[in-house]
């Protein structure tokens, strides 16, 4: 269509002057507009994966620079999935990922349930709402240490006074057995208004009609919950689910602001676990093949994800 | 009853609807509205127990936050004599002087330096990328989403060695110019998307009628897509920013004198004997506000940014 139109008015114009008027061909500009931004994601974002990918297969080190770098094959691989520590880590990235999604998804979709029946005044409540997910994590973080302070901090405070226990004698980020739900609550409370806005589109792109026809064949308001919101609302929904689960998998910088992955290594999540082995261990061709695992693991997950998603989709 | 709609909510759905609502909304803004009024408290209202609400603001947390204090003998308190502004006076009911200036000053501007710089080189890479992938044959073109997603898969950290080393070797670690290249790489995918999508919108016969008119390609796309765009780069340039105000990994690991931001700062801000928390709280507020005023004033535009786009109007 475009290409035609411009033609026509190339045709139209004297072959000399329409060289000069019209510039650069399209072609060119095309590329132009997208070479920068090309090369930059190589650079940047191709390029250092590919390192990655070379250095897992040496022994090199970061603070050795001098050492001469030998191939070692699969070794970092096989020591990295023989390691004891990598699946205590995963086992505290799967407690952390599943709690907050279940939390966001069930508060979250409530809320845009709530927010849906259009009471006056909800769109600035909405905006107070989303108010958290927009600052940054660390800082973030780092202020909740001051809030779970056991005695002076105000959600013991808060959870001492409605349960009558005494706030000084339980310490979110201080108990191997309270630490674990401290990063849920801080990364639920900071999340759940992202489900929510998704949740809160899929709500409103279902057209009235629908439930005016379900009216009219007397389906009960239970029924039609069941039957038209929730299937309606479920590849949003999904599509959510998918980004949480994305960035809670690399979660670092809220939880390595709120307990450093403490007690112990308790709430040391994958992205801690690797900053420890890469940045503080200097095991740069092990910290690389572990990179790598964890990549090819979200990739994996997320791509048969997205297949159902699309499935859910299409129904 | 003539009114009645099956799809409209009665009062009372809509009365205990607000009500549960509002009281989320109240319980999830408190940790905010506490960091800001510790900020304002003396170091021992801070800490006291049970957690004070009403209690004498003091700006002792700004000046700790924007000073470094020595701790001053009497005798020296009477060598310099009266206090002459009023932050001397603060500090010198503590026994303390003012040594200097602190770093955090420093941390602020780095931040926005390194903010606005990336996004303005992501809007303008990012517009012009959308735009031809938007109006011409391109390739990569249908794989576009799938790439932001995938490089939204890799942990910061995972990256972050190889990017070290580059850096390290081309003598960007730890520079302004480094970090801005770095944001503006890891915005800029979905800057793309997200601007394609705006420039979807808008009727590519404005620009066919452009052509005709006599217009080059490169005059039609500033003076016809541009302006009608204004509002959807407007919103990308609000959510690259954030990210890019907000960002940690990338920052603690690869800067430390020059270029750090604020995020990594705030967290070491230690006074004498423990943390100081009402100079962290007023870090926290002056680095948080801004972002919560944004918010407010640009609800409407943000929306599509922080669903990824998934979310179209």
């Amino acid at each position: 269509m475009l290409d035609s139109s411009a033609d026509r008015a190339v045709g139209e114009t004297p072959p000399v002057v329409s060289k000069r008027s019209r510039g650069l061909s399209d072609r060119a500009i095309a590329w132009l507009f997208v070479a920068p931004s090309i090369f930059l994601l190589l650079a940047v974002n191709i390029f250092p994966l590919i390192w990655t990918v070379r250095l897992s297969f040496t022994n090199f080190r970061v603070n050795r620079p001098n050492a001469e770098v030998q191939f070692v094959g699969l070794k970092n691989y096989i020591s990295v999935l023989t390691d004891g520590d990598i699946w205590q880590t995963m086992q505290a990235t799967a407690h952390f990922l599943i709690w907050t999604i279940v939390l966001q998804v069930l508060i979250g979709f409530a809320l845009a349930y709530l927010i849906n029946k259009k009471f006056r005044g909800n769109d600035m409540w909405t905006t107070i709402i989303v108010l958290p997910m927009m600052l940054s994590p660390a800082v973030v973080g780092n202020f909740w240490t001051f809030l779970y302070q056991p005695q002076i901090g105000l959600f013991n405070y808060a959870v001492g006074y409605l349960t009558g226990t005494d706030p000084s004698t339980f310490s979110m980020i201080g108990d191997v057995s309270l630490a674990p739900w401290a990063i849920v609550i801080v990364d639920t409370w900071m999340w759940t208004p992202f489900v929510m806005l998704i949740c809160l589109a899929g709500l409103r792109s279902i057209p009235s009609s629908i439930y005016e026809a379900a009216e009219c064949d007397r389906a009960s308001k239970w029924r039609q919950f069941w039957t038209i919101t929730i299937p309606m609302v479920l590849p949003f929904l999904m599509l959510a689910v998918l980004f949480r689960g994305i960035e809670n998998f690399k979660m670092f910088d809220l939880v390595v602001q709120l307990t450093g992955g403490g007690p112990g290594s308790i709430t040391e999540l994958t992205s801690i676990n690797l900053k420890r082995e890469a940045f503080e261990k200097w095991r740069t061709g092990y910290a690389s093949a572990y990179a790598v695992i964890l990549f090819v693991t979200v990739f994996g997950l997320a791509s048969i994800y997205v297949k159902a998603l699309n499935k859910v989709k299409q129904r | 009853m003539s009114s009645y709609s099956v799809t409209e909510p009665s009062a009372r759905q809509k009365w205990a609807a607000g009500t549960l609502v509002v009281i989320y909304a109240l319980i999830t803004i408190l940790p905010l509205l506490w960091i800001i009024a510790t900020s304002f408290k003396s170091p021992s209202d801070a800490i006291a127990y049970p957690p004070k609400t009403l209690f004498e603001p003091t700006l002792e947390g700004y000046v700790n936050l924007f000073t470094t204090r020595t701790r001053a003998t009497e005798q020296d308190l009477k060598e310099l004599g009266e206090p002459k502004t009023w932050y001397d006076r603060i500090v010198r009911k503590d026994g303390f002087i003012i040594a200097g200036p602190s770093r955090f000053l420093e941390r602020f501007s780095n931040s926005m330096i390194i903010g606005f710089g990336s996004t303005v080189l992501c809007i303008v890479l990012g517009t012009a990328a959308a735009y031809a992938f938007s109006r011409f044959k391109v390739p990569l073109k249908d794989d576009l989403l799938f790439f932001i997603l995938s490089t939204r898969m890799m942990p910061p950290i995972a990256v972050a060695i190889p990017i070290f080393l580059m850096f390290r070797s081309l003598g960007l670690n730890d520079t302004h110019a480094g970090m801005i290249l770095l944001y503006t790489a890891v915005n800029l995918s979905l800057a793309v998307w997200l601007l394609k999508g705006f420039i979807d919108e808008i009727p590519i016969e404005y620009e066919e009628a452009a052509l005709i008119d006599g217009y080059t390609r490169f005059q039609a796309f500033y003076k016809v897509v541009l302006p009608q765009a204004m509002t959807g780069i407007a919103s990308t340039a609000i959510f690259c920013l954030i990210f890019a105000w907000n960002e940690y990994a990338f920052a603690v690991l690869l800067t430390s004198g020059t270029a750090q931001t604020a995020p990594p700062f705030i967290p070491t801000i230690i006074g004498v004997g423990g943390q100081d928390w009402p100079a962290v709280a007023a870090g926290a507020t002056l680095f948080l506000v801004p972002v919560m005023i944004f918010t407010i004033v640009l609800r409407k535009h943000l929306l599509r940014g922080i669903t990824f786009g998934a979310v179209r109007k």
